[in-house]
């Protein structure tokens, strides 16, 4: 590498320096790094450190760590994604389109021409696509490069820097003025007053340098760390054992085994309950509002057990379970036991348990049960042997029928709208009649049919729904959100202010630079410098621009 | 009860005459040439009214929170509202750092719009539904209020300072949008004026019409510009539609705020055209000559202050409380659902705006366009994806 010294300090400065990290002065043959040379005043957003980006471009190294360490282009990421996520919002996203539907179909049945457009440019599923991702790695890769490129260089410049700056650096600040003549006396007060705001001071043969907040520097690096945990704990949820996510039904009375443990824990659900607003005396208030809006829910919960499987390990051995924990789940409080939560998250009420029907006589006006039998829907028994010879055996089962273009179907496994379709022998007889019987259904495809099966009487429960989690990246997440807090706060609430002063025959030179917040180092020097004959400093800026 | 909700909406109107009445002590500062004892006299009066109000409008929130039993913050009317009071808290801790009267003069006035604007919904108080009962409700939204907030008054200081420095000796593509924000403003004004009208009318029509395979009605509050598609109007002595919404607009309300929005932009026109008839130059020019004697630098200053006070506040509130909040009741921190994901848009516009301004050394008159830019991209989060892209967080 070839070192630049400084010719007037002495120092020895990495390639591509701009000012002098120890005393300032602008390294002549570098100024248009940093765009100086057509200015009066020092850009000085970097000290003016060499940065690898600005002094290397041969390599395709080189090249690539060029590109990413560009704000410019990190920017231009930023702005992508932002649009590309605003386009991701005009249409409904694939996991809030209803569950039945083929998304090819719904985007065009719904928005025309333009949904198909959306849907085959693959923006319903946007956020999950390849090219979004890339978006967000992109963005990953160049928040680290871009930091190391500047952050290095930044803290030896900052370390390094002394009291003792040269003319030129102190006459190309931003903030400066001259006085000529200073008093003893004022000399004391403004560096009590310095002081007084907390300037930390240091001096190098009467030159002195204030200076304050200098760790706010580091709050973009410290944010940026942040912002790079979260990224990656967002990754390690691809890992299936950092983030787990199922779902199970419980019937009320049913003990489950809670998916994705290995058997290792179960659950039993005592009660569901669905409360609404408007039944108690406190919800008088809101009789307005559910007036104009009809029912509101008011509580989803699940009272539950959790146990524990002390068998588990054992394969193929009954389950033995111990209580392990009791309570409730509600929207809000979900149950949390060794590293799994479960969410309360859907319901189901009513769902059909048992059914039972009787077998009568098609020309018999009283109905009269000839034979009945019950079938449990969750666990059905395909063959019934009854009395008075009566033999009944399930042909199909839909728990939940409906029509589809005429042909019976079953929308989900659940038993929600059972419907059967029955052979029926009657005594002494192979060949059987054919009925089909549901829910206020009853019918004889045959029509010649003898014998007619009724419903007699069914048993109801209701079913939770509970999401099975188990997420260990959060913890991960949380402390990149931590950190990215911490280095955003460090690094707007607080401000790198430092003030020069450089002692002239019988005056003083006064440079003063702020990373951000100007208007609060003004105050603080007209603070500093009140009820003395010190000049206040002038904003160069103004003549440079105007 | 009773009395309570009425004390409540009580203290709720003599906060908005506060800050109508702020806004005029305001405005005097401004066209006050003296700086002597009696135009701090002046200043001391208007901040200190402002300060009234805000204490009304937290009057206000107490009340209406003992009143329903929750934090008011979960409709559209009280989230609203909440947003209007903690743009005035943004303004006084703004006003204590720098001390700019013409802050005021043109944030209190976004304010009080905005308190308007929200009280054009139901009012009544609500129950809250079993995903919202959560403190973490209240602290997200609190939070993301107060953070937006402290962001619209960048917009503020954006732009005074854009009606300061662009050219208005001629048009230009500049002027123009100027023009266009302040015609925004004017038909939120005008929708507030509209609504009012045919609301203290007691005006209703009903439309039927099939959506989803099924037969439905809507009630129209405004005279129907813009009909819903292939209905019928059921009520009797109502003017019938002009024309009729277009088929694609989705939802059973869509067609009904499609011509709630066709209102507001007539009415918004009809407002500047007169303004422009009375002042006979763009609305911009005519204000330019109020920002005289005020100091450019500075209110960009201020302009990126609030942003860098803001954004880490807005970052807590809206990102990271509502990722822990998402996470308790739907089980998942984050699920691309349109507010969220607005959200996060806001988040990364002003992260660009931050890096562009350090970075890049955007300031002035760029920095003011951004600032600008962001506020429109929070009233959209706010009230648009509400209102057009109903999601799991729509209040209204
Ligand atoms: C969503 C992603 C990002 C966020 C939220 C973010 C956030 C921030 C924040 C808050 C600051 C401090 C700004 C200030 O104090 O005014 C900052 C500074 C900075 N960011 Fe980022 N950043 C992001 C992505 C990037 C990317 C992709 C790059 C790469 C080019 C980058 C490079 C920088 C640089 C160079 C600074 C200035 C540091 C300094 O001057 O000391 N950031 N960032």
């Amino acid at each position: 590498m070839n070192k630049v010294t400084c010719d007037a300090c002495g120092h020895i400065n990495p390639e591509g320096t701009v000012l002098c990290a120890s005393c300032g002065k602008p390294i002549d043959k570098n100024q248009h790094i940093d765009g100086n040379e057509n200015s009066n005043l020092l850009n000085m957003r970097y000290d003016g450190t060499a940065r690898r980006s600005q002094t290397y471009n041969k390599t395709i190294v080189d090249k690539v760590w060029n590109f990413f360490s560009s704000v410019k282009v990190g920017v231009t990421l930023i702005v992508i994604t932002l649009v590309a996520s605003a386009v991701g919002t005009i249409l409904p996203q694939e996991m809030y389109i209803p569950p039945n539907v083929q998304p090819s179909v719904h985007y065009k049945d719904q928005y025309g021409l333009i949904g198909q457009i959306y849907y085959q440019l693959g923006f319903h599923n946007l956020y999950s696509s390849w090219w979004y991702m890339t978006l967000l790695a992109l963005i990953g890769i160049s928040i680290v490069i871009a930091s190391i490129d500047r952050v290095v260089p930044l803290y030896r410049a900052l370390k390094n820097q002394r009291a003792r700056r040269h003319e030129s650096f102190l006459q190309r600040q931003r903030y400066f003025s001259k006085t000529e003549v200073v008093t003893e006396e004022d000399k004391a007060k403004v560096l009590a007053s310095l002081k007084k705001l907390r300037y930390n001071i240091t001096e190098e043969n009467g030159h002195l340098m204030a200076e304050k907040g200098r760790f706010s520097r580091w709050g973009p690096y410290v944010n940026h760390v942040g912002l790079i945990i979260f990224l990656i704990g967002a990754l390690l949820r691809f890992l299936p054992f950092m983030y787990i996510d199922d779902f199970v039904w419980v019937r009320e009375g049913e003990t489950k085994a809670i998916p994705q443990t290995n058997g290792e824990y179960f659950i039993e659900n005592k009660d569901f309950i669905l409360e609404t607003y408007g039944d108690s005396e406190e919800d008088q208030r809101f009789a307005e509002a559910l007036e104009r809006q009809g029912p509101v829910a008011k509580n989803f919960q699940t009272d539950a057990i959790i146990y524990k499987n002390d068998g588990a390990e054992v394969v193929g051995s009954e389950p033995d379970l111990k209580v392990l924990k009791e309570g409730s789940i509600q929207v809000n409080h979900p149950i949390k036991f060794d590293g799994f939560a479960l969410y309360q998250s859907s319901y189901q009420l009513n769902e059909f348990e048992s059914m039972s029907f009787k077998i009568h006589e098609v020309n018999d006006e009283e109905e009269l049960a000839l034979a009945s039998f019950t079938v449990d829907l969750t666990n059905p028994a395909y063959e019934y042997e009854l009395d008075n010879g009566f033999r009944v055996k399930i042909d199909q089962y839909f728990p939940d029928y409906y029509l589809d273009d005429g042909e019976p179907r079953s929308e989900t496994k659940y038993p929600r709208n059972p419907a059967f379709v029955f052979f029926v022998y009657p005594p002494n007889q192979e060949e059987p009649e054919v009925s089909f019987a549901g829910i206020g259904r009853n019918i004889d495809a045959s029509g010649q049919n003898q014998y007619k099966i009724g419903l007699q009487g069914f048993d109801v429960r209701d079913v939770t729904g509970l999401s099975v989690r188990r997420d260990y990246t959060l913890p991960i997440l949380g402390l990149g959100g931590i950190i990215f807090m911490i280095g955003v706060v460090q690094g707007m609430y607080w401000y790198h202010r430092r003030v020069w002063i450089h002692p002239k025959e019988n005056g003083w030179w006064i440079a003063a630079h702020t990373n951000k917040n100007w208007f609060g180092l003004k105050k603080d020097i007209e603070k500093a410098i009140q009820n003395t004959n010190i000049t206040m400093v002038k904003d160069q800026q103004d003549n440079n621009e105007k | 009860m009773e009395d309570l909700i009425s004390l409540s909406s009580n203290f709720l109107y003599l906060a908005f005459i506060m800050y109508l009445l702020a806004t005029f002590f305001f405005a005097a500062t401004i066209r006050d040439k003296r700086g002597d004892k009696k135009s701090k006299t002046l200043n001391v009066i208007s901040i200190s009214i402002t300060i009234i109000g805000f204490l009304a409008q937290t009057g206000y929130f107490i009340t209406r929170w003992i009143a329903s039993g929750h934090a008011p913050v979960s409709n559209l009317f009280e989230f609203t509202t909440f947003f209007g009071m903690m743009l005035v808290f943004a303004f006084i801790i703004i006003y204590f750092i720098y001390r700019l009267n013409i802050l005021g003069l043109f944030t209190l006035p976004v304010a009080l719009l905005i308190i308007a604007y929200g009280s054009m919904f139901p009012r009544e108080i609500s129950p809250l539904v079993p995903s919202l009962k959560s403190h973490w409700l209240y602290i997200h939204v609190t939070t993301v209020s107060l953070g937006e907030a402290i962001l619209a008054v960048s917009f503020a200081a954006g732009l005074i300072y854009l009606i300061k420095e662009i050219d208005q000796t001629k048009s230009s593509k500049r002027t123009t949008w100027l023009e266009v924000i302040i015609y925004t403003i004017f038909s939120t004004v005008g929708f507030v004026i509209v609504v009012s009208v045919y609301n203290a009318m007691d005006y209703s029509a009903t439309f039927e019409f099939t959506f989803n395979n099924e037969v439905t009605t809507v009630d129209y509050h405004l005279p129907p510009i813009a009909g819903p598609n292939d209905g019928t109007l059921l009520t009797e002595d109502r003017m019938d539609e002009i024309f009729q919404a277009p088929a694609w607009m989705q939802g059973v309300n869509a067609a009904r705020k499609f011509n709630t929005l066709i209102w507001s932009l007539l009415a918004g026109l009809v407002i500047y055209v007169l303004a422009r008839m009375i002042l006979r130059k763009r609305i911009a020019a005519a204000i330019q000559p109020l920002l005289d004697r005020t100091n450019s630098d500075l209110i960009d200053e201020i302009s990126y202050r609030a942003v860098t006070i803001g954004f880490p506040v807005f970052t807590l509130g809206g990102l990271i409380f509502a990722m822990i909040w998402a996470q308790q009741a739907w089980d998942r921190f984050w699920g691309w659902d349109p507010k969220e994901v607005w959200a996060l848009i806001t988040w990364f516009f002003y992260a660009a705006f931050l890096h562009l301004r350090l970075s890049r050394g955007w300031h002035g008159e760029k920095s003011a366009w951004l600032a600008v830019i962001g506020f429109v991209i929070i009233m959209f989060n706010l009230i648009a994806v509400n209102l057009i892209i109903a999601g799991l967080h729509s209040y209204a």
